[in-house]
């Protein structure tokens, strides 16, 4: 809609126009925000099949009358709508699951396990469970099964949208806020949505060096990098070949500020955490245990699938809730790439072989020193 | 088997008498039973269901089947709570009309199960009471089965078994169908004769074991000459 593209461009978050666009609001608290959602939801309701919203104590909230049964974005807290009396639902939804996602200097790998459980039935061993967002952004998603589908699916749509009206793509730390504040007006619901956003931020693929030093000559670069932004550097690095490798740490250093691997944690609580190692679901503590003694930033890729690989196998293993086969994305600056799905119960006979193996070695050790003694 | 568990203080089974003070809520939903089961094959796709209806220790019906044919190429089956079916039902019929009218042309099976999930989460917050499974035929002309779960999170597989007896038949089906678990197997394509055989065995065994399964089966085959129907008797007790 052309008026909806002005609006955008015109930039700011308390844009003037903001309160007469929304009929039945006052005026702007501190707590409103402009979100384009709310016109979206205007024109397509999504109805959660909200009951009794006309017997809520009105008092708390601010309804708008026009629309009663959408999820108001922009209302501040309290909850917009009553946690409905919750209708026993006579039927338990897929929970239960190990996905994890790291960064490192190679990119960004998120791998997840593929069973999805019904209280006890697994419901399916083969989900899904890492889905693509777009071509520089993975999501894996643990929780409900179908709140984090849709939800996935909202937020593609969303960040389609800003790239055909900004012409450019959405960062990660982007994707993560407006996924969080799309998930905000449902906090207290059932709904149960906990994906790790792994994505590639930049503009520019034809710099494909990886960035092998993120921290590395802080000093004496902090000058020159502050004030050059990429287009600078990247010219400055094409014209002078003899300073390369000066260059490329001044490359290396606004880049990494700016673009680069990126794994950000979203839950439907409202918690947003930008970090480098997030593990989340039922088997994530055995992930954990594996992930944090072998993850560094100074990876190989083939190291780092081995690593994240294992880690799924291992929680696989301790969790009864997770488990078949794991799903494993790579993402770089070139985009995702998914590697083949691999079936664990192969793993678990090559398992069992070499404990056997070692076992009979041990045996053998034995009866040697008790000859040799 | 009867464990203590079972037992209140009083020596008397908890499920069959008075234990304390019980409160009783109105609930919306009602269980009423029913198997669905879709096969997807190379070039046909077949859906399946029993016919009975009950409620409790009640048979309503012994002729309500679960089949819903949706276009010429598509057949939904679903079990769970009828009223919420028949309402489902109902409303993806509108959709389809609403569809072809602004489209002109019919939906495919891909399309109506992607509008069936944005449907069912729709209602997320009071959800269809509905285990639905859709078979058909997809634009290629091979078969394809969409399994959702009550709120709306689906995928396509190449056979699923959903309803009161799902348990007992998946299983089966990863057996024969899938090939899994299984050594040194050789992995034959399915055939449409093999596999309709295959549906009325594993039904009967669904009908010996479940008590909400049985009465008669009733068998949709969806090829690319249309949809054509089998009705075979099953236990009616």
């Amino acid at each position: 809609m052309p008026e909806d593209s002005t609006h955008l461009s015109g930039g700011g978050i308390h844009g003037e126009a903001f309160s007469t666009r929304l009929p039945g609001r006052g005026g702007l608290s501190p707590l409103e925000f402009y979100m384009p959602i709310a016109e979206y939801l205007t024109e397509s309701p999504i109805n959660f099949g909200q009951t009794s919203l006309r017997s809520a104590p009105t008092n708390l909230l601010n309804i708008d009358h026009l629309h009663p049964s959408l999820p108001s974005i922009s209302l501040p807290p309290p909850t917009p709508f009553p946690i409905s009396p919750s209708v026993p639902l006579p039927f338990t939804l897929s929970h239960g699951t190990t996905t994890l996602g790291f960064a490192f200097q190679g990119g960004v790998i998120a791998a997840a396990d593929t069973r999805s459980s019904c209280s006890g039935l697994v419901a399916c061993p083969a989900s899904p469970k890492v889905l693509p967002i777009h071509s520089h952004l993975v999501g894996t998603t643990s929780g409900t099964s179908a709140d984090c589908a849709l939800w996935k699916r909202i937020l593609a749509r969303e960040l389609r949208l800003y790239q055909l009206r900004h012409r450019r793509r959405l960062s990660t730390g982007g994707a993560a806020k407006l996924l969080s504040h799309m998930l905000h007006p449902f906090k207290g619901t059932e709904l149960c949505v906990a994906a790790t956003l792994c994505g590639w931020d930049g503009d520019d693929e034809k710099d494909e060096e990886p960035i092998t030093d993120k921290y590395g000559n802080i000093s004496t670069n902090q000058v020159t990098s502050s004030g050059s932004n990429n287009q600078s550097t990247s010219t400055a690095a094409a014209a002078s070949q003899p300073l390369i490798s000066f260059t490329t740490q001044q490359v290396v250093e606004s880049r990494s500020r700016i673009c680069g691997p990126r794994v950000i944690y979203v839950c439907s609580d409202g918690l947003r955490l930008k970090g480098e190692l997030f593990s989340v679901g039922s088997g994530s503590p055995y992930a954990y245990s594996i992930l944090d003694s072998s993850v560094y930033w100074g990876m190989s890729v083939q190291e780092a699938t081995a690593v994240a690989r294992e880690a799924v196998f291992r929680a696989t293993y301790r969790d009864a809730y997770s488990g078949n086969n794991v799903d494993l994305y790579h993402v770089t600056a070139k985009g995702w790439r998914r590697r083949e799905r691999e079936n664990l119960k192969e793993e678990y006979y090559r398992e069992k072989e070499r404990e056997r193996k070692r076992v009979a070695e041990r045996k053998a050790e034995k009866n040697k020193e008790k000859f040799n003694v | 088997m009867i464990s203590a568990q079972a037992y209140g203080e009083n020596g008397k089974m908890k499920e069959y008498h008075y234990t304390g003070p019980v409160e009783h809520k109105f609930s919306p939903y009602a269980f009423n039973g029913g198997t669905v089961l879709a096969v997807a094959g190379e070039d046909f796709a077949i859906v399946a269901s029993d016919t009975r209806l009950s409620e409790g220790y009640s048979i309503h019906s012994r002729d309500s089947p679960k089949c819903y044919k949706l276009t010429d190429t598509t057949v939904l089956g679903c079990s769970g709570f009828h009223g919420d079916c028949l309402t489902l039902t109902k409303i993806i019929d509108a959709r389809l009309k609403m569809y072809k009218h602004s489209n002109n042309k019919t939906m495919t099976s891909g399309a109506i199960a992607a509008m069936l999930s944005t449907i069912l989460y729709g209602r997320r917050f009071f959800p269809y009471y509905v285990y639905n499974i859709i078979g058909g035929l997809d634009e290629e002309g091979r078969g394809a089965v969409y399994s959702f779960d009550p709120v709306g999170s689906y995928q396509r597989d190449t056979y699923k078994a959903g309803g009161s007896a799902s348990a007992m038949l998946q299983p089966l089906l990863d057996n024969q169908i899938g090939f899994k678990n299984m050594e040194n197997v050789e992995e034959v394509p399915l055939t449409l004769e093999k596999a309709v055989q295959l549906v009325k065995d594993v039904f009967i065994s669904a009908a010996e074991r479940d008590v909400y399964t049985g009465d008669a089966l009733k068998i949709c085959i969806i090829t690319k000459e249309g949809i054509r129907e089998e009705i075979v008797p099953l236990r009616k007790d």
